[in-house]
């Protein structure tokens, strides 16, 4: 705030001296606060746009300065003026490079930001080495910097794009919701041509939209919906009336057979999901979302699901007067394609004395093109209302309004002219020639019988002034002279005289008017006309000139004028076709709805042509993606599959029970293909439709199990999770398309993972207690071990048993764990400490008051000779997210006494340290505690299948493997799990197999699986594989345990 | 995608720019400022503009004109989006946004914008992850930094970035729990001149600030949840939740934010709390005019009509107004023709009424058009839809919060056509 102040300030003083002196002074002072000061001065004149270039050596030294704010500041002026020295700011890059290898992501991230900001040519290639190497960084945020940073790298350079494309399509297919808006982005600026690198994550891309950041979700949306338009096929395809009888057949079999020979559409499943993943999103806050949906829907959804976009829509109307223009931009494209759709908001368009006059008009636009045969009157009443407004610009608006329905709505004509015709006698002069031009056009249509108007129009000549509503009168005239022919020849004359002073537009038309009346009636108007025509022939404009040379040679005979004279009245006499009032926002849709293009009605640079529907849908088994047996296994496949996978099987099932072979044998007599079509025409239809598809799928779920049973015993347990998950997730549908649904049911997967775990305590519990005694035999080998029950505090016990009463399967588990050999670690040395030595230890109990909290147990002892009283901890320092819940004080320590307590320590999943103060009744001591890597997590226990099937779901840069070799003393499988229980908190997995050993556990914060496997070989040699989806832990878990199982 | 930003004040001048890619000349601001001459209200400037070689895509909030130039295409929505949240930020940060504020502070709101777009891109948008990067000044940190030299930048990435709750800044703590919940209602009708309704909708919104330690999951259910069929949530809502139970579920971000809004359309009845008797006229001769409103009590469910107003932009002819109201006081502005009579409290014994005689400028042909009015009012403890909130559930964290709900209605675009 001050430094704002100062900068002003100086500003001026910098100005008047023409020199930067006292900022390079201060850029070089070795104050981290002059340096600040100075940079934030500099900021400020860039903000103001001033030019601060010839500063650039002294910022660019300070580049590799400690103090982060300088830093960012520093960065911020080297983005803006690299451009312009290109040599000086080649010696920040090493900074950079050097901040690419940080262990901070923040950094890291930070680096690559500015690097490829930085638009110096020669660095191209550091920079793709740089984007390559972030592409595959183990945290999504600098993953997510690398995708931001190839567009930068192509506008620099587009010769790069083949490379860069590498790298998109590598990033395409990362899972984390971060990285996927930001790759997009970059797809979309770099190779939006390139849509088969699509394929393989469209329904990856579909199923992670709704956790996407708001404007990923924007970007992802209109790309998918340019996807779609390659992809499936028009759904609407059948034609408008053909729609009613396709939708309302389904629930008859025999009709559907029939339209199966007319070859009905079927929706591809894919076009069903996008479509299905993208309307919550219409509950957005952000407005840019919803428009998008907006227009996915309007440009891929049958015709009978759009509607559901109009609500949507409407709310919009209620935000910042520039959303309101732009959605009523495109509410005004659709209201014409699909008038039915707003019609029932028809009193959300009506207009407020309020609203701007570009709003104004938009709505009234809108108006226009909902106007129908049934709400014509109320809509009338409404523009009677608008006319009488005070923005004249909308009242001339409101008249053409008028104008349109009338043309566009027969019953309504009559009305609409009278009312026009009333406001001719409008005291407002804008009024009454907007009139007078509206009324023009509809009097096109059926002239003859409105004479009369025509009349009184004549006679609004002698008052009117506005050119284009006089020019209006005298072609009126001039056409329908026969109707009007006392009346017409006194306006030419009136016209004659007052002609010099016409505007051009007015000029033209009584040139126009003389030459019909001469046609007609050139008894009483040669004359006139001879000298309404000398006068145009010297007028000042050329136009006019001509116009009067070319007429007078058509109508006045002479010997030159060849046969066209003849023809002269037939040429300007013909009928003349009405004019068609349209909607100037017709067949706008030929844009993407939503886009700058569509707004503007012209094409902007980059923007993408949606493409027509092709005629026969592309393969859709491009977007396959290669699943791997074990998820395969729980059930998340594609409807594809399940028609080819299901089809035989269900006949087998079918024959083995007996059951159902009615309606089992036809389904399996239309065979796999018709059974697919007709699934794909049900999920067509709205809900009620889905729920009996549901239905049957629960069938399927029935069977499937009877047939696991029949086949093979050892599945059963699978089978059963199976049909558990499906019967769970039954509401929602999505189950059964999506490849991998958990961002779409996060909250039920939770669910689903408690009961699944307790389902298996129970059934594994025997094996656990089996397990665990195993443990127990085993006796302790490391010599800095100590048996823990010695300092264990009685609250520690009475926590204990509250947990055993609570949950008898866990107690067993719990009471076994505290045996195990804890290491322990000082806290505060008794030297240090004046006789108070405190030690600590991670002893894997549940944290009682915060599930995500480690426990710590600490023991203090007073070896001093006085008494240390009210222990407590004070002053916590910790990272962002760390939490520490303190231990009860212990008021009194007598000396020569130990006492324990525990607390508990949120990590947040992270080793970093976390400091305090331990205080005494005389003393504080600061102190930390650093949690070694494999206490971060708790035990979980998994089943060999559940193991691989987890393990299946963090495959590629969650998986790290190392080869070892181990320990002569730890080569049997005891050691291995004894080593490897010691260095992390995981429990054994059990494993069928005695060359593995498999352990699992979740990290305490977050609850992420750790999976830790052990394959040994001959000779020692072992392969040692953690999985985990914080790599972070992961990568360090690798490294304690290779230690453990290595030394 | 949005190349650069320049803040123009009401005057024309650029105060601010910001480029995220290669510098863009200030001039192309002339394409602009041409505009909104030819606009003369600064509302009726188109927000999009086409140049010969960008395009300008501009939003006003609190006179000031936020102007992003763009080259290529990009939904234009998106465009104004952003700029408003860019507006709401500065907003959040420094309590209002306007010319002087946005001077003063010009270091933060440009490292603000360096975090918000990385090349023209939205990056970081969410208010708790900026202030965990960029801390908003109050004066008690600036005098702390200017003495030890400390900095308004976060050093470490906020925990919010990297995980799927991007809105809630992590490690929370209070020691007062409290979690406050403003159901505000606006209703937006247009009365005809004989008193029915054309038509009538209702805006509610939930504000919320919540000051809750650790990680609370709350929950929100509602007496009568089948109102709300037209909603929009803040990022936080569990949308399947409320598709299958129709309660809120939300993990909420620290401090304030906007739940959720919803529109109860025109197709439902609305209650329209009061009516309106006027009837304004003007003399042919004598260049005069008379002025008679009276307000009373429609549908108010018992409740009590607070802060009433109406407000009557009068046509240009109207010199003056000499008027006596029976309750509250008037203000013509002879300049802005901007009649306003601030009322109060409405009193169902005593019905306020305002009228008097208007003097009209001769010579000129009285006005064809009626003025309409324009009411404001508002209603405690009470939302005209009938919504309620029937309990708020925390789950996740051990503490026992406190909790209110608060309701009020509001008139919003409230207008009578006369």
């Amino acid at each position: 705030m001050f430094g704002g102040f100062h900068a002003v300030k100086y500003i001026f003083i910098m100005f008047s001296s023409h020199r930067h002196d006292d900022l390079k002074e201060m850029l070089d002072s070795n104050k981290d606060s002059l340096k600040l000061e100075a940079m934030k001065r500099i900021v400020a004149m860039i903000a103001r746009g001033k030019n601060a270039s010839d500063l650039f050596p002294a910022v660019v030294k300070n580049v590799a300065c400690k103090n982060i704010e300088v830093k960012k500041l520093v960065y911020v002026y080297l983005v803006r003026y690299a451009e312009e020295q290109q040599d000086l700011a080649l010696l920040s890059i090493s900074t950079f490079q050097r901040g690419l290898k940080d262990p901070n992501q923040l950094i890291r991230a930070s680096a690559l930001r500015v690097l490829s900001s930085i638009r110096v040519t020669i660095i191209v290639p550091i920079m793709m080495l740089a984007i390559k190497e972030a592409a595959s960084d183990m945290s999504p945020y600098v993953r997510k910097t690398a995708a931001h940073a190839i567009p930068k790298l192509y506008s620099l350079d587009p010769e790069q794009k083949d490379q860069l494309i590498e790298v998109i399509e590598k990033l395409l297919a990362d899972k984390t919701t971060l990285v996927a808006g930001s790759v997009v982005m970059a797809f979309e600026e770099v190779c939006p041509e390139r849509i088969d690198l699509i394929h393989k994550n469209y329904r990856k891309l579909c199923n992670l939209l709704i956790d996407v950041e708001e404007w990923g979700q924007v970007v992802i949306i209109n790309m998918l919906t340019r996807y779609a338009r390659t992809q499936f096929l028009n759904p609407n395809i059948n034609g408008g009336s053909g729609d009613k009888t396709f939708y309302g057949s389904d629930e008859d079999e025999d009709e559907d057979e029939e339209e199966k020979e007319k070859k009905p559409y079927v929706m591809d499943p894919d076009h069903r999901l996008l479509l299905r993943n993208t309307k919550p999103l219409l509950q957005s806050r952000n407005a840019a979302v919803v428009m998008a949906v907006a227009q996915l829907y309007f440009h891929l959804a049958p015709k009978a699901e759009v509607g559901v976009i109009a609500k949507a829509l409407v709310r919009l109307l209620r935000s910042h007067s520039e959303v309101q223009y732009v959605v009523l931009q495109n509410v005004a494209t659709m209201s014409i394609k699909r008038r039915g759709m707003f019609e029932p908001y028809l009193k959300s368009f009506y207009i407020r004395s309020t609203d701007p006059t570009q709003i104004k008009v938009l709505k009234l636009e809108v108006l226009t093109n909902l106007a129908n045969e049934t709400n014509i009157s109320t809509i009338l009443r409404e523009f009677q209302t608008y006319i009488k407004s005070m923005d004249k610009d909308f009242v001339a608006a409101t008249i053409q309004a008028i104008g349109r329905c009338a043309t566009n709505i027969s019953e309504v004509r009559d009305t609409c002219l009278n009312g026009l015709v009333q406001l001719l006698s409008n005291r407002d002069e804008l009024v009454v020639a907007e009139s007078v031009v509206v009324i023009k056009k509809l009097l096109q249509m059926q002239p003859e019988k409105h004479s009369d108007i025509i009349k009184h129009m004549a006679k609004l000549t002698d008052n009117i002034q506005v050119p284009m509503a006089r020019a209006s009168i005298l072609w009126l005239i001039g056409e329908y002279c026969e109707h009007v022919p006392k009346i017409a020849p006194d306006v030419l004359r009136k016209m004659a005289k007052s002609f010099t002073n016409e505007e051009d537009i007015v000029k033209l038309q009584i040139i126009n008017l003389a030459a019909k009346l001469y046609l007609t009636n050139s008894k009483q108007t040669k004359l006139l006309t001879q000298y309404v025509l000398n006068l145009a022939k010297y007028d000042q404009n050329y136009d006019i000139r001509d116009r009067a040379r070319f007429i007078r040679q058509l109508i006045v005979p002479t010997e030159k004028s060849g046969a066209l004279s003849k023809y002269a009245k037939k040429l300007f006499l013909a009928l003349k076709p009405a004019p068609v009032l349209e909607s100037p926002f017709k067949d706008r849709d030929h844009f993407q709805l939503g886009s700058l293009s569509h707004l503007l009605n012209a094409k902007a640079g980059g923007y993408q042509e949606l493409p027509d529907w092709p005629e026969a849908a592309p393969d859709p088994s491009v977007r396959n993606v290669e699943v791997k047996e074990s998820v395969r296994a729980v059930g998340t496949v594609t409807h594809r599959d399940t028609g080819a996978l299901w089809g035989p099987q269900r006949m087998e099932g079918n024959s083995a029970s007996g059951l159902e072979s009615s309606s089992g044998s036809e389904e399996s007599g239309s065979g796999s293909e018709s059974e697919e079509s007709k699934e794909a025409s049900e999920s067509e239809e709205e809900e009620e439709e889905e729920e009996e598809e549901q239905k049957k799928k629960k069938k399927k779920d029935l069977k499937k199990p009877r047939k696991h049973q029949r086949k093979s015993k050892p599945r059963k347990s699978e089978s059963e999770s199976e049909s558990d998950e499906d019967e769970e997730s039954e509401s929602e549908s999505s189950q059964s398309e999506s490849e991998d649904s958990e961002s779409e049911a996060e909250v039920k997967k939770k669910k689903k993972v408690q009961t699944r775990m307790t389902a298996h305590w129970s059934e594994f519990g025997n094996i656990i207690r089996v397990l665990f005694l195993s443990f127990l035999v085993e006796p302790a080998p490391s010599p800095q071990v100590t048996p823990v029950n010695t300092f264990l505090s009685n609250s520690l016990v009475t926590d204990l048993e509250g947990l055993s009463l609570s949950d008898s399967v866990l107690s067993p588990a719990v009471s076994v764990s505290y045996y195990f050999a804890l290491k322990s670690y000082e806290l505060l040395h008794r030297i240090t400490g004046e006789g108070l030595s405190v030690e600590y230890c991670f002893s894997r109990q549940p944290f009682s008051p915060d599930a995500n909290m480690v426990a710590v147990q600490m023991q203090f002892t007073n070896s001093a000779s006085s008494d240390t009283k009210n222990l407590h901890i004070e002053d916590v320092k910790l990272q962002s997210g760390m939490r520490v819940k303190e231990f009860p004080e212990i008021e009194l320590l007598p000396a020569g006494e130990t006492a324990t307590a525990v607390m508990g320590i949120d990590f947040c999943d992270s080793t970093q340290a976390a400091n305090f103060q331990l205080c005494t009744h005389t003393r504080k001591f600061f102190v930390s505690i650093q949690p070694p890597v494999g206490e971060l997590m708790r035990p979980v226990f998994l089943t060999e299948n559940e193991f691989k099937k987890e393990q299946g779901q963090l495959m590629g840069m969650n998986e790290i493997t190392e080869k070892l070799t181990l320990d002569v003393k730890c080569r049997n499988e005891h050691a291995i799990v004894q080593r490897v229980t010691t260095a992390a908190n995981l429990s054994r997995v059990p494993c069928g197999s005695d060359k593995e050993c498999r352990f699992a556990g979740r990290t305490v914060t977050s609850g992420s699986l750790v999976l830790v496997t052990v394959a040994t070989k001959e000779e020692g040699a072992a392969q040692l594989t953690v999985n985990c989806e914080k790599m972070v832990i992961g990568t360090m878990l690798v490294k304690d345990i290779l230690q453990a199982l290595t030394q | 995608m949005i190349h650069s930003l320049f803040v123009i004040n009401h005057l024309g001048d650029i105060f601010l720019e910001k480029h995220w890619k290669s510098v863009i000349s200030r001039s192309v601001c002339d394409y602009f400022f041409e505009a909104r001459e030819k606009a003369v209200d600064p509302e009726n400037v188109p927000p999009v503009l086409q140049t010969p070689h960008h395009y300008l895509i501009s939003i006003y909030r609190g006179k000031l004109f936020f102007l992003s130039v763009i080259q290529t295409e990009v939904p234009p929505l998106f465009v104004i989006e952003f700029l408003h949240r860019v507006a709401d930020t500065f907003q959040d940060y420094f309590g209002e946004c306007s010319e002087s504020v946005i001077s003063d502070n010009v270091v933060i709101v440009y490292e603000l914008l360096e975090e918000m777009l990385d090349n023209g891109f939205p990056l970081a948008t969410e208010s708790n992850v900026l202030k965990e990067m960029i801390r908003p000044p109050n004066i008690l940190r600036s005098v702390v930094n200017t003495l030890t030299g400390g900095s308004n930048v976060g050093e470490t990435l906020p925990q919010g970035q990297l995980s799927n709750i991007p809105w809630r800044r992590a490690g929370v703590k209070y020691t007062n729990n409290e979690a406050y919940f403003d159901v505000t209602e606006e209703i937006d009708a247009i009365v005809d001149k004989s008193g029915t309704t054309v038509s009538a909708e209702i805006q509610g919104v939930i504000e919320a600030c919540v000051k809750l330690s650790g990680m609370p999951d709350l929950t929100m259910s509602f007496m009568n949840p089948r109102l709300l069929d037209d909603v929009s949530f803040h990022p936080c809502v569990r949308f399947r939740r409320w598709e299958s139970e129709r309660v809120l579920s939300f993990i909420p971000p620290d401090g304030n934010f906007t739940l959720m809004t919803y529109h109860i359309s025109s197709q439902n009845l609305v209650a329209i709390p009061v009516y309106v008797k006027q009837s304004i006229s003007f003399f042919e001769a004598g260049s005069c005019g008379r002025l008679d409103i009276t307000i009373g009590p429609k549908q108010t469910m018992g409740k009590t009509v607070e802060d009433l107003k109406v407000t009557v932009h009068m046509p240009k002819a109207v010199l003056n107004a000499n008027l006596t109201a029976s309750q509250g006081n008037y203000t013509y502005d002879f300049t802005t023709k901007l009649l306003v009579w601030d009322i109060g409290k409405l009193n169902p014994q005593k019905l306020p009424n305002l009228r008097g005689s208007l003097s009209m400028q001769t010579g000129v042909p009285n006005p064809e058009e009626n003025p309409s009015l324009n009411i404001d009012l508002k209603i405690q403890q009470l939302a005209i839809s009938g919504l309620k909130v029937s309990r708020l559930d925390m789950y996740g964290e051990m503490y026992k919060p406190f909790k209110g709900v608060k309701y009020v209605t509001k008139a919003g675009k409230f207008q009578v056509r006369t």
